[in-house]
């Protein structure tokens, strides 16, 4: 079963129970410095209001013991740092070790929002500096670095095409989405106080212009596309989906998750598009971190520009920047705060490092995802033929012949020492397989992820039990997720 | 580029598989109109010396050298080198959102260890894996408590972070929920009295936070039985975590609102930080976020997953209980970290060295003629102060010491006029304690 | 599994079965089919109205929520509490052991016009033709 897997291998890996399960009584792992001014009975200053018995259950182990703990943990863990994630729409690309660094810089790291502004010049610059690149990138007119990732960054695209709506007197009813939309689309239109209208996409997977011209009346307040679409393919006629809502006074949203097909070589404000939101944590290299933290930066055109969420940065005379709070016509606050600083550090941390030559990454995106499709057509089944941008979608129907589902081939691609695709996304392609190796796959490690597909094909073919039964050679197989479900236990309690 | 992995060949060599003469070719599919005949109009490239170089050249125009007073949301704590030494291994650092549960034990076992601490930290049974910091977690604690009890007005606490009120208000425009504020007693704490005068069976959460933003412990117990005697949640909001190693765990609250920043999170301008929820058992369905669980696999091994997925958006889409995706998972794992290596002794310890260090700072500052405590409420490590002339001016002549001086309450509360929010946490030098004092009182005795 | 003949289905996949103007609600083998392992069952109160083509409840799986749609009007008289400690019943008994609500029903002749077994049966081969497609 492993004779075909040239990536991975099986090793030694260490056991490691739960950190209350290494706790005792006296044991400690950090020490403090000497108290240097008289000590407060606690009882004294807090009165009833004293945790007499502190915090019980929190563990009580030793530095080496904490050290070992996370660091076994940390192996049993895939990561960029060890190889290719070809997840779809989520651009798992190398996090440049550099970011880290600055990021951490006295004088970076350690500074408060609330310090008088005279003394955060240089954090208000790299904040100048990072709108003033994402602005030349997105060719938009203005932006908010507030939003704490994509989701937020939609809510709060949402908010500003709803208060341009309201200062023009009529908030509208509706969204349209097209049904390949990522869930936080709808999820965030509803927030907002808009219903959900689904558009559905045509045969080519791109959305039909004249069923669009239909469904867009003045009940409705925006289109939120995502572009390129989740199935990887160019949206070919933004200009003119955007001329028929601006027609009708509605809006056009992108869902800027995949622009790392356009980064440098096209802009979505030439295209028409009126807002839009940047995950950082995919497009712009910060580290995903096992789930976050992200960044989901708004760039609009002008006429948003009054309702943009407070603070704005704004330049006084004599080149000092500042922050503005007043702004009566602003949509408010979305987060506390300045936006996740130490996120955009590192984003502009990598836009400096690329300067202008940002658009070969793009095109080494691109160019990996179609090198992979070729050499995986005719295998896996492609649904929709048009050409493919930086992420390709096939489907399971070959081999769901053989009862094998994308969740099989997924879990089988594992052995194969791969983190799965995307599956079962987008939800119009039945079986979906979304494979993007984004810009920092080199070629060999293509080769190597189109041998572990071209493999699993066959073992589909020949000896479909081994694949619906993977993974097999992890530390754990397959869990009960239903069990989990039905009885969740959501916590470590004493026995 | 030295992030790129190809050579000129290997380009070549993969165009050529794929049936294209160049690269443009792969872009056909976008208008020829809309694509970029020239590169973008970028700083760089730069090479890594000259990335960091750009970074320190910044770091110097902030504010190293001073020292703070500064509290209001964002805490200094002693941070152990070991969390960024975790945090740096790239196989957390790196590693995707674990919906692959085979391939991200880690992850997943460290949010589970993540869950129970909030849990044992909060007095909640339940705790979900973040929200992206202490204000949007309040909000989305009002949502939950306006789902589960299907009604539509708030009452919030005046004393609870502006910025959080803020953020709240936001997200409440387009829900129909209606916000109401509480005031604050000469105590500093939320004025029981109006608050019962204000509750009627329509009211879905009553919002507190303590300690509360003027540095005032809440005592929760009326507050509570208040709220649920008209059918309310209690929601408390908790900014300060570090409270909880000295304070009573806000165990009368239906929902708890925390913001994790001093676990294990350097202030970074404000932010990546940490909101988590806690709350109870039962209302777990209604709770946004990823929650992890423990569970077997076919062999009978423990193992962890991503569970009661079908409340979130990739499932429920427009009925989701929230939109979020990304979370806060890496900063999650710093304070996991963090917590571990303070323990139950080391987390009670640096409370008290917080209660110890503020306390000597008030009684040092009322020595100072004019100098007055505002509230009499017991604190932790912030307290209000009232001075006899503008908390601004006197900030700016601290500024001329190298001092950060405390946050000013009236940009805030109009009412505050001369009100400072003084925060000393263990990371302040009793030195710097004493200069604070002594600069403080120069200041005040300038002529004006 | 077989449909039993007395009951009436709708096109959402639920079996509705009369007795006089009491009616019992549950949803198909087809339906618990395609949702997999359920892991919980979300039911109205008792005593709560129900208004025909709205949603009631809603019965998740891991990976899908189900919404349970009314197929007449009426008032619910009891619900299944047993599916909140073994959710797993909608699979293995959906046509009798997992029965959702009791409903006293506004208009037993609203009944009527559901379809009956053999008219579901054909349904449900339309759409498994459809999807195999």
């Amino acid at each position: 079963m492993n004779d075909n897997i040239k990536k991975a291998s099986r090793h030694i890996s260490q056991n490691e129970g739960l950190i209350f399960e290494h706790s005792s009584a006296g044991k400690r792992a950090f020490d403090l410095p000497r108290l240097d001014v008289p000590a407060v009975d606690p009882h004294k200053a807090l009165g009833e209001h004293h945790r007499s018995h502190g915090t019980e259950g929190f563990p009580e182990v030793s530095e080496i013991e904490v050290l070992r703990h996370f660091t076994r943990l940390s192996t049993w863990n895939y990561a960029i740092d060890l190889g290719m994630y070809p997840l779809g729409s989520c651009t798992m690309k190398y996090n440049p070790r550099v970011n880290e660094y600055v990021a951490r810089l006295d004088g970076i790291a350690t500074e408060h929002p609330y310090q008088p502004q005279e003394l955060s010049q240089g954090c208000l610059k790299i904040l100048q500096l990072l709108e003033k690149c994402l602005l030349e990138i997105t060719g938009m007119d203005a932006i908010t670095l507030q939003p704490a990732a994509g989701a937020q960054g939609e809510l709060t695209g949402m908010l500003l095409i709803r208060a341009y709506h309201e200062k023009n007197g009529n908030p509208r009813k509706t969204v349209l989405i097209p049904d390949s939309a990522h869930g936080t689309n709808p999820a965030t239109a509803v927030i907002v106080g808009y219903e959900v209208q689904n558009i559905k996409s045509n045969a080519d997977g791109q959305i039909d212009i004249a069923t669009l011209r239909e469904q867009v009346t003045g009940d409705v307040a925006a289109l939120m596309l995502t572009n390129p679409s989740t199935l990887g393919i160019f949206e070919q006629q933004i200009p003119e989906i955007a001329e028929i809502l601006h027609a009708k006074g509605a809006l056009l949203y992108m869902d800027g998750a995949n622009m790392n097909a356009l980064t440098g070589v096209t802009r979505p404000g030439d295209l028409g598009v009126d807002v839009m939101h940047l995950n950082l944590h995919k497009t712009f290299s910060t580290p995903h971190g096992g789930g976050g933290p992200g960044a989901g930066p708004v760039a609009i055109k002008k006429i948003l520009e009054p309702f943009l969420p407070v603070p704005v940065l704004v330049e006084k005379e004599g080149g000092k920047l500042a922050l503005d709070f007043q702004r009566k016509d602003s949509v408010g606050k979305v987060k506390a705060f300045n936006g996740n600083f130490g996120v955009l550090v590192r984003a502009l941390a990598y836009i400096l490092a690329y300067g202008p030559g940002v658009r070969q990454a793009t095109q080494d995106a691109v160019l990996n995802a179609n090198y992979i499709r070729k050499h995986l057509e005719g295998i896996f089944d492609l649904p929709y033929t048009r050409p493919s941008m930086h992420e390709v979608v096939f489907s399971d129907s070959i081999q769901k012949k053989n009862g094998v589902s994308t969740m099989d081939i997924a879990k089988r691609l594992i052995d194969y020492g791969f983190h799965p695709y995307t599956t079962a996304f987008p939800l119009i392609v039945p079986g979906a397989m979304m494979i993007e190796p984004t810009e920092s796959e080199s070629k060999d490690e293509c080769d190597l992820f189109i041998d572990a597909m071209k493999s699993i094909a066959r073992e589909a073919a020949t000896n479909p039990e081994l694949v619906k039964t993977a993974p097999h050679n992890t530390r754990v197989r397959r869990l009960d997720e239903v069990a989990a479900a039905r009885k969740p236990i959501l916590r470590w309690k004493p026995s | 580029m030295r992030y790129l992995p190809k050579s000129p060949t290997e380009r070549q060599e993969m165009l050529a598989d794929i049936g294209v003469k160049s690269i443009e070719d792969l872009f056909s599919t976008i208008p020829e109109a809309y694509r970029l005949k020239n590169p973008l109009n970028l700083p760089g490239p730069l090479s890594e010396s000259e990335v960091i170089e750009y970074f320190q050249d910044r770091s110097k125009e902030n504010s190293v050298g001073y020292t703070s007073f500064l509290g209001a949301g964002i805490y200094n704590h002693l941070r152990s080198v070991i969390t960024d030494t975790i945090l740096q291994r790239g196989e957390f650092l790196t590693s995707y959102t674990p919906y692959q549960a085979e391939m991200a034990q880690g992850t997943l076992q460290a949010i589970f260890e993540f869950q129970t601490m909030i849990c044992q930290l909060t007095g909640q049974e339940v705790a979900n894996a973040s929200m992206y910091d202490g204000s949007t977690a309040t909000t989305e604690a009002v949502l939950m408590a306006e789902r589960l009890t299907t009604r539509r007005r708030v009452l919030v606490a005046r004393s609870l972070h502006p910025e959080y009120r803020d953020v709240l208000r936001t997200y409440a425009k387009h829900s129909g929920l209606k916000l109401e504020e509480i005031s604050y007693t000469q105590a500093g704490t939320v004025d029981a009295k109006g608050l019962q005068t204000a509750l009627r069976d329509d009211v879905c959460a009553v919002v507190v936070q303590s300690p509360n933003f003027f540095g005032a412990i809440e005592t929760l117990r009326p507050l509570a039985e208040a709220a649920h005697s008209s059918g309310a949640l209690l929601v408390v909001a908790v900014a300060e975590g570090m409270s909880l190693g000295a304070i009573k765990p806000p165990s009368e609250a239906d929902i708890v609102a925390l913001e994790g920043q001093s676990f294990g999170l350097a202030p970074s301008y404000g932010g990546p930080f940490l909101g988590v929820l806690a709350s109870r058992d039962k209302f777990v369905r209604q709770m946004p976020g990823r929650l992890v669980g423990q569970t077997t696999d076919q062999d009978g091994r423990r193992g962890f997953v991503l569970t009661l997925a079908t409340r979130e958006q990739h499932i429920r889409r427009e009925k989701a209980t929230s939109n979020i995706c990304t979370n806060q998972a890496l900063c999650g794992l710093a304070a996991t970290v963090h917590m571990s290596l303070l323990g139950k002794e080391g987390l009670r310890e640096m409370a008290e060295h917080n209660i110890s260090k503020a306390h000597y700072a008030l009684s040092e500052l009322e020595k100072i003629s004019g100098v007055k405590r505002c509230f009499s409420s017991s604190f932790f490590n912030e307290f209000t102060i009232e001075l006899p002339r503008s908390v601004k001016m006197i900030n700016a002549e601290l500024r001329k010491d190298k001092i950060v001086g405390p946050f000013v309450l009236g940009s805030a509360y109009p009412e505050l006029t001369k009100h400072a929010l003084v925060c000393v946490t263990e990371t302040t030098s009793r030195a710097e304690i004493d200069r604070f004092v002594a600069a403080l009182k120069r200041a005040l005795a300038q002529p004006l | 599994m077989a449909y039993p003949t007395q009951y009436r289905y709708t096109k959402e996949h639920e079996w509705i079965d009369v007795k006089g103007d009491i009616a019992t609600i549950g949803i198909t083998d087809y339906a618990q089919h395609e949702l997999g392992d359920v892991v919980f069952v979300e039911l109205p109160a008792v005593g709560a109205a129900v208004t025909s083509g709205k949603v009631f409840g809603s019965i998740e799986s891991v990976k899908a929520v189900s919404e349970i749609f009314a197929p007449a009007n009426g008032s619910v008289t009891e619900a299944n509490s047993e599916l909140h400690n073994k959710p797993e019943t909608v699979n293995t008994d959906p046509h009798g052991a997992a029965w959702l609500i009791k409903l006293k029903l506004a208009n037993p002749a609203d009944v009527n016009s559901l379809m009956d077994a053999k008219a579901y049966e054909a349904f449900i081969e339309e759409k498994q033709k459809e999807t195999s497609a």
